[in-house]
């Protein structure tokens, strides 16, 4: 019996791994993205169906770094897709993306939104604005990220820990505006005025000003859409209604953003495909996608944003490159474990 | 000959297990004189399954900066005071809720007794991270909980009452404690089982009372088996990241994927691992030293009925809560919200990706079930066979990999699978010009390796100590009767320990259903499993859409408790 079990788990074992591995053929490209399924689902299927190039891929939140050192220039990786800047520079600085250079990508993507030498492309943006309470916070009495500091808000804020990637490229985009030192001062400062430890995602602090556990949330501006129109779970729609989206600094240097983006790797056997596929999510259709479905600003200058989004107005957002706030990227990470933001 | 303290049965972690007979040592069958294919092959398999670890160990000797320095300035305390404390609060949750059922039910009679005997194994399906979902969505203020009692006191906001927070340490202790006692249950039961009644009847006649007997006999009878069981849930809790991150719970495990993913810095990571490995090893010689001189094993094989003290009206109530409260908090309610959940959104939710999902999970964790317990058995065994310092050190060197936290583990599997496939690759393309590409790494090859590494210590946990009771005589009786080691193997001790080895496969194959970090990384292209996907959403805090994987996980996991509360009834002769 014990020979008949092994006998098949070999067997199975060699289809599974067969069925699994991919192929280099024509028509294929591979994609380890940190992206969620279900939010970068609908995008490859159009692809798929524009162009007949199938798309493999690896679905992973942690360790595509180490995979691709790992697996170097047999890597099948021929695209690795992120949700922030700081990991596509941590790729680039393992020196594993090839530059790109593609007029259509260069027609479509503000040079502040390219890394150095074409490494890597951001395709969506996504702001972290302030959400205040309705009830309790008057309008106009929050208006800065700096504001946030101020001991008026003590026992008052919340937010997901300091170590998440939107709250480090916040504090890197600090460290940019006012030198390590104020930032560090400003952060210590935030943490004084936590209402509770840091926890949950940007939703779930939403929701804890619903439930009037603080008064003001930091969090990514699709998430506020996200809820407002939550058909599926309807009390989401009460939690939306009870903050007032803040974008801060518009007086300044504009509210920080952060970028979901994309790079062809040097181990890339797909290239002309991997391009394609950069080059059909920066188009309008794709770009358009993005913002019905997430929410979130096309990178594309002109494509038009969703409804949802248009409503909340004009923006200023700061025109930092975001090359350059990812350069801040570790300096903020020890900087959250200095001020205790964990 | 000199005594050796280390000797054949005394290997485990975490199977902590008893030692042999003295009479035992120096009875050599072995023939030295040809080539060991038992030792060979054992210490092969030994080294092959340490590849990781030592990779692990590798890579913390790189020079990794100032990362030390910075950590203890600042959040290392933290992360190892956490650490600590879910250590002792699981420690003493699981053994309080696992040691007190397992007694209950095997020694004594109470309405329900029978259920409960598989019932309480139900926990063992829900994974802690899933449990934490759950609790969360039930106890927190928008929840069905605290909006009944606002309702019913007319409170309307935070400010107006006090409520538990769920999301603290003493929140994490909870959920461990109530998914992860089985373990202790599981093995202290089994413990129980096997015990000689003789022994406690002795001990009833001497004029111990019956609590007195239990704690001054039985229980350190019981002791490695309970050991072993306390070893597997702490090593689950310091493997988990679901849980302590959805909580906010910064432990040391959270300090290594810190390292390694803010500060991109794997030596670093690999550091901290190493250096969680080393407390662990000596948490584990710490306990085998203290028992250092004590002897487990029954001196005769004939086993009395279990008594089953019937107890009064008042104690069997107590029983009865004390067995059904685990269950309803571990298994019931989770349960039943999932099922609620999955049950409205099972239109949306079911459907082809579904099932391959499904069928990844069962094929993944039935093959990784069958070759651990391979593994372990023939492991375990050859430490019997050929007891000698070199196999036992590099035997428990081999299955320490459950002390590795998940994503380290994984890590130890992609570096070195990386390599030897770029190796073969480049020996391929200058001896026949042909490119195999990656044949091993980002596989189910690599995945199903991982699995197999780190789950090897149940297995062989388990097959060591269903051997360790098997006495020697046996052994040289088969022998004596012309029979080969393999063939005392099949026809002696795999008979007498199937239900320790039906319950290490099961284990695994549960184990690896829930497998969460490794599978996160590891898994090759346009490849799901229930567990990532419903950590996927539920990361999200989408336990809609989650409900249905995460049940189903639950559900299948309740298949192999069943069977194996089955084998551990028959695992007792005659009862």
């Amino acid at each position: 019996m014990l020979r008949r079990s092994l006998t098949l788990a070999a067997a199975t074992m060699v289809g599974m791994t067969g069925a699994a591995a991919t192929s280099q053929a024509a028509g294929e490209v591979n994609l380890y993205s940190y992206r969620q399924e279900f939010l970068v689902r609908p995008f490859l299927e159009k692809f798929e169906a524009d162009t007949g190039i199938k798309v493999n891929v690896v679905y992973a939140s942690d360790g595509i770094l180490e995979r691709l050192k790992a697996e170097g220039a047999n890597s099948p990786a021929d695209v690795v897709l992120t949700v922030d800047v700081a990991r596509l520079k941590a790729i680039a600085d393992a020196n594993l993306f090839q530059p790109v250079s593609s007029p259509v990508l260069k027609k479509n993507i503000p040079e502040q939104y390219v890394g150095d030498d074409g490494g890597w492309y951001a395709l969506t943006l996504r702001s972290r604005i302030l959400y205040a309470s309705r009830e309790r916070v008057p309008e106009g009495a929050i208006t800065t990220y700096e504001d946030l500091a101020d001991p008026k808000w003590k026992g008052r804020i919340c937010t997901r820990s300091g170590k998440h990637v939107y709250n480090r490229s916040l504090i890197a985009s600090m460290i940019a505006a006012h030198g390590e030192e104020k930032a560090e001062e400003w952060a210590k400062a935030v943490v004084a005025n936590f209402a509770r430890k840091p926890q949950g995602n940007d939703r779930a602090q939403v929701k804890a000003v619903h439930e009037g556990q603080c008064d003001i949330a930091i969090g990514n501006t699709y998430y506020y859409a996200l809820m407002k129109n939550n058909e599926k779970q309807p009390e989401q729609k009460d939690w939306a209604a009870s903050v007032r989206p803040v974008f801060p600094n518009q007086d300044g240097r504009g509210a920080h953003v952060n970028a979901s983006g994309a790079g062809v790797l040097k181990s890339a056997k797909n290239k002309e495909n991997a391009i394609k596929l950069l080059e059909f999510l920066s188009s309008d259709i794709a770009q358009e996608m993005y913002g019905e479905l997430n929410h979130e600003y096309p990178v594309k200058p002109g494509v038009p944003q969703s409804a949802e989004v248009r409503s909340w107005g004009e923006v200023k957002f700061d025109t930092l490159a975001l090359s350059k706030i990812s350069d801040n990227a570790e300096p903020a990470a020890r900087l959250a474990d200095r001020a205790g933001w964990q | 000959m000199k005594e050796q303290p280390s000797a054949a049965g005394d290997i485990p972690l975490p199977g902590g297990s008893p030692r042999v007979p003295d009479g035992a040592r120096g009875f050599g069958f072995s023939d030295i004189r040809r080539p060991d294919i038992w030792l060979i092959l054992s210490a092969s398999i030994a080294l092959l399954v340490s590849i990781p670890v030592i990779t692990v160990l590798v890579m913390s000797t790189v020079s990794t900066g100032d990362i030390w320095a910075h950590l203890a300035s600042t959040v290392l305390t933290v992360y190892v005071a956490n650490t600590l404390i879910l250590f002792v609060g699981v420690g003493v949750g699981t053994i309080l809720i696992g040691v007190t059922t397992g007694w209950l039910v095997t020694m004594c009679q109470f309405p329900g007794r029978r259920i409960f005997e598989w019932a309480l194994l139900l926990p063992l399906a829900v994974p802690s991270y899933i449990l934490a979902f759950v609790a969360t969505d039930m106890l927190e203020f928008s929840g069905p909980l605290q909006g009944a009692l606002r309702d019913m006191f007319g409170w309307r906001t935070m400010q107006d009452y006090w409520f538990p927070d769920i999301r603290t340490i003493g929140g994490a202790i909870l959920m461990f404690s109530l998914t992860l006692y089985p373990y202790v249950y599981l093995l202290a039961r089994s413990a129980f089982l096997q015990q000689s009644v003789c022994v406690l009847e002795v001990s009833r006649t001497l004029g111990r009372s019956g609590l007195s007997s239990f704690f001054q006999v039985a229980l350190p009878l019981a002791r490695p088996a309970i050991v072993a069981g306390v070893a597997l849930a702490l090593m689950e809790t310091l493997n988990d990241y679901g849980t302590v991150k959805y909580f906010a719970v910064n432990t040391f495990t959270t300090g290594i994927f810190d390292v390694w993913l803010s500060y991109n810095n794997a030596g670093g990571a690999a550091q901290l691992a190493s250096a969680l490995l080393g407390f662990v090893i000596l948490l584990i010689a710490l306990e085998q030293i203290s028992r250092r001189q004590q002897r487990y094993h029954q001196t005769t094989s004939k086993l009395k009925d279990l008594p089953g003290y019937p107890l009064s009206r008042g104690r069997a109530t107590a029983a009865i809560a004390a067995c059904l409260l685990p269950v309803l908090l571990g298994f019931l309610l989770p349960a039943s919200v999932l099922a609620h959940y999955a049950f409205e959104s099972f239109r949306d939710t079911f459907g082809s990706a579904f099932l391959s999902d499904a069928r990844n999970s069962l094929l993944l964790a039935s093959v990784s079930a069958v070759i651990a317990v391979f593994l372990g058995v023939f492991l375990s065994y050859a430490n019997r066979l050929r007891p000698g310092k070199a196999l036992t050190a590099l035997t428990r060197f081999s299955v320490v990999g459950y002390a590795v936290p998940g994503a380290v583990l994984a890590l130890g599997v992609i570096i070195p699978f990386g390599w030897l496939d770029n190796y073969i690759d480049g020996l391929m393309r200058s001896a026949f010009d042909h490119s195999t590409g990656l044949i091993f790494s980002g596989t189910v090859f690599a995945l199903i390796f991982a699995y197999v590494v780190r789950f090897l210590a149940v297995s062989f946990g388990a097959a060591t100590s269903g051997l360790s009771k098997v006495t020697r005589n046996m052994d040289n009786a088969a022998r004596m009767l012309g029979r080969s080691p393999l063939g005392t193997l099949g026809a002696v001790h795999l008979p007498l320990i199937r239900a320790s080895v039906i319950t290490a496969g099961l284990l695994v194959f549960v184990d690896v259903m829930k497998e969460l970090p490794m599978t996160l990384i590891l898994r090759p292209f346009n490849f799901n499993t229930l567990a990532t996907r419903t950590y996927d959403y539920a990361s999200d805090e989408r336990l809609w859409e989650a409900s249905l994987p995460a049940l189903s996980v639950v559900i299948v996991g309740i298949l192999p408790v069943i069977l194996m509360s089955r084998a551990l009834r028959n695992s007792r002769p005659g009862h």
